[in-house]
């Protein structure tokens, strides 16, 4: 049910972005979901591709410190308090969220947003109890 | 006015004739009375009676810093602790500080060798002398007070730090003399401007600058912007402290105390002794003191050395201001950093040996700033930003903990640093010395 994010370090100057896509645009790779997180001197690009482990294998032989992280993908009603209602019983659960993001494209009538949890495996747990669509990796590759 | 007219304007031949019996007297008291110093000499096979002319001092070891970091805290002593009145200690580098065990005739020495040098400034009984120095550990504010207390100056013992209230000492009592790092002078002249003191109409007409290398431009701008004599103090905490060689304001050189500090200047890859005027490593022996007496201590610094009398009268030799230096030790902010005290603190954090670069610029309020690059390893790389802040400040609290200055810490990306046949530069002084 966890699916797997490339967590990139960058440090802040021009191009540096550019030459990440760039770089997985030549070997065929697509982002589904992207964010850059940023300090004063440096970020962090954290993306969801179709070939996570091809990412990373491409990443590292770019000269790119990259790591991979387990996250959570979750299908959150487009509606007005559509994501209330899932933080409602994550926070219930005291289950802390790190970080989250949003997927470019949808994967059904409901948006698509990533998660990283404090506790991935007890947010799965009490997410699918509550009949929210946990997306699996499978259906992230070939989305 | 010259403070011991008899040892600082002896004649040549006398002035040999004393180092000579000093020379013989310190090698047999340390053979007799420091352990390490005993084993040093059988070692080699020399001993105090081998001293026949002041030239036989090259057949002799030198003492290195290594060797007071591995006979850490006492080993170098020639007296009991018991005799001991007071210690100082310097950063350490990988490992052990610094010790240094002065006894009461010592404190003596450095009195008398601060107060020729604040003589030799131009400074006189019943001037007031503001202390910007570090009072502690730090040998340069008690070095200064030691020198003004003997010389019969007024003291102001402000220490360093808290710049408003040492520009309202300025404003308020008029002190006619200032001690502290030239950077430092550079950064209250800003502070006085800020808060509406025009730094030229100060009272301080004699600056006495030191523990940092600074160079002739810096000392036209200090003399210009606070409208004073700026003169260039030496020492080191190895040998006394500040009081090892001092300017006098004929500004040709440092006037170096040669009848209780013997200096030779050498080669440092062959450690022979350089024609006079040739820059060279400064070596130095102490010739009295009791505590802690090294013999041959290779400084590391570079000078040249010129022993023509001085038109100030004086005969003592004069040191250049300091050239470079044999290792890759930086001064910042009157503190000694090497490279390796960053490396060690990296390597207990991560446990891994990251690359790193430190940048060392002056601001132009005069100020250095140290910079640590530190290039970003996978194991210690997380997506979350808030540990990689953390371990930002992680390494900024341990560096500026170990170094006693306070750094500036990025985190980059690896190879970033560049490399010059596959090493990575360590230090990049971007300041103009």
């Amino acid at each position: 049910m966890k699916i797997t994010q490339i967590s990139i370090f960058l440090e802040n100057h021009a191009g540096r972005l550019h030459e990440v896509t760039a770089l997985l645009g030549r070997e065929q790779i697509n982002i589904r979901a992207l964010t850059v997180a940023e300090s004063r001197d440096f970020g962090v690009l954290r993306i969801v591709t179709d070939q996570p482990d091809r990412t990373l294998t491409v990443l590292k032989a770019g000269g790119f410190v990259a790591s991979l992280t387990e996250i959570v993908a979750v299908e959150v009603s487009d509606t007005p308090g559509g994501l209330s209602g899932i933080l409602g019983i994550l926070s219930e659960n005291k289950v802390n969220v790190e970080y989250m993001y949003g997927f470019v494209e949808k994967h059904s009538e409901k948006a698509l947003l990533v998660f990283r949890f404090d506790n991935t495996d007890k947010a799965i747990e009490v997410l699918t109890r509550s009949n929210i669509n946990v997306v699996g990796k499978k259906e992230i590759e070939t989305l | 006015m010259i403070f011991n007219q008899k040892f600082e304007c002896m004649p040549p031949g006398k002035l040999k004739a004393l180092q000579l019996e000093r020379l013989k007297a310190i090698t047999a008291y340390i053979d007799k009375d420091c352990p390490f110093y005993q084993k040093r000499l059988a070692e080699a096979g020399l001993h105090a009676k081998d001293i026949k002319s002041l030239s036989d001092i090259q057949k002799f070891p030198l003492t290195l810093k290594d060797d007071l970091r591995n006979n850490y805290p006492y080993g170098m002593l020639s007296v009991p602790l018991s005799k001991i009145i007071e210690t100082h200690v310097s950063s350490g580098t990988t490992g052990n500080p610094t010790v240094v065990g002065y006894t009461a005739e010592d404190i003596d020495l450095w009195s008398e060798v601060m107060a020729r040098s604040l003589c030799l400034s131009g400074a006189r009984p019943g001037d007031m002398i503001q202390i910007a120095y570090g009072y502690g550990l730090f040998t340069g504010g008690l070095g200064f007070h030691y020198g003004a207390l003997k010389l019969g100056l007024s003291i102001i013992p402000c220490s360093s730090g808290l710049t408003p209230r040492q520009i309202k000492i300025m404003t308020d009592f008029k002190p006619r003399i200032l001690a502290c790092t030239p950077s430092y002078s550079l950064y209250m002249a800003e502070a006085a401007r800020e808060a509406g003191i025009d730094p030229f109409k100060s009272s301080w007409q004699i600056g006495i600058f030191g523990a940092e290398p600074w160079s002739v431009n810096m000392r036209t701008e200090i003399e210009k912007v606070w409208n004073m004599t700026a003169l260039d103090i030496y020492g080191l905490c190895e040998i006394i402290g500040p009081g090892v060689a001092m300017e006098c304001p004929c500004k040709t050189g440092l006037h170096l105390f040669s009848d209780v500090f013997y200096p030779e200047i050498i080669d440092p890859d062959t450690g022979k002794e350089v024609p006079e005027g040739q820059p060279g490593m400064l070596v130095l022996t102490t010739l009295t003191k009791t505590g802690m007496p090294l013999l041959r201590y290779a400084t590391r610094d570079i000078v040249s050395i010129n022993r023509e009398p001085c038109a100030c009268g004086r005969t003592s030799p004069r040191i250049s201001k300091i050239q470079g230096r044999t290792d890759d030790m930086l001064i910042v902010r009157g503190v000694n950093v090497f490279p390796s005290q960053i490396e060690q603190v990296l390597l207990n954090i991560e446990e891994t040996q990251p690359h790193y670069q430190l940048i060392v610029d002056r601001k132009p309020n005069g100020m250095d700033e140290l910079e640590v690059l530190v290039e970003v390893k996978e194991q210690f790389f997380s997506d979350e930003l808030k540990k990689l802040e953390a371990l930002e400040d992680t390494i900024k609290k341990q560096i500026e903990a170990v170094l006693g200055v306070g750094a500036s810490v990025r985190l980059v990306e690896p190879k970033s640093i560049a490399r010059s046949e596959g090493k990575a530069k360590r230090v990049i002084d971007k300041r103009n010395i």
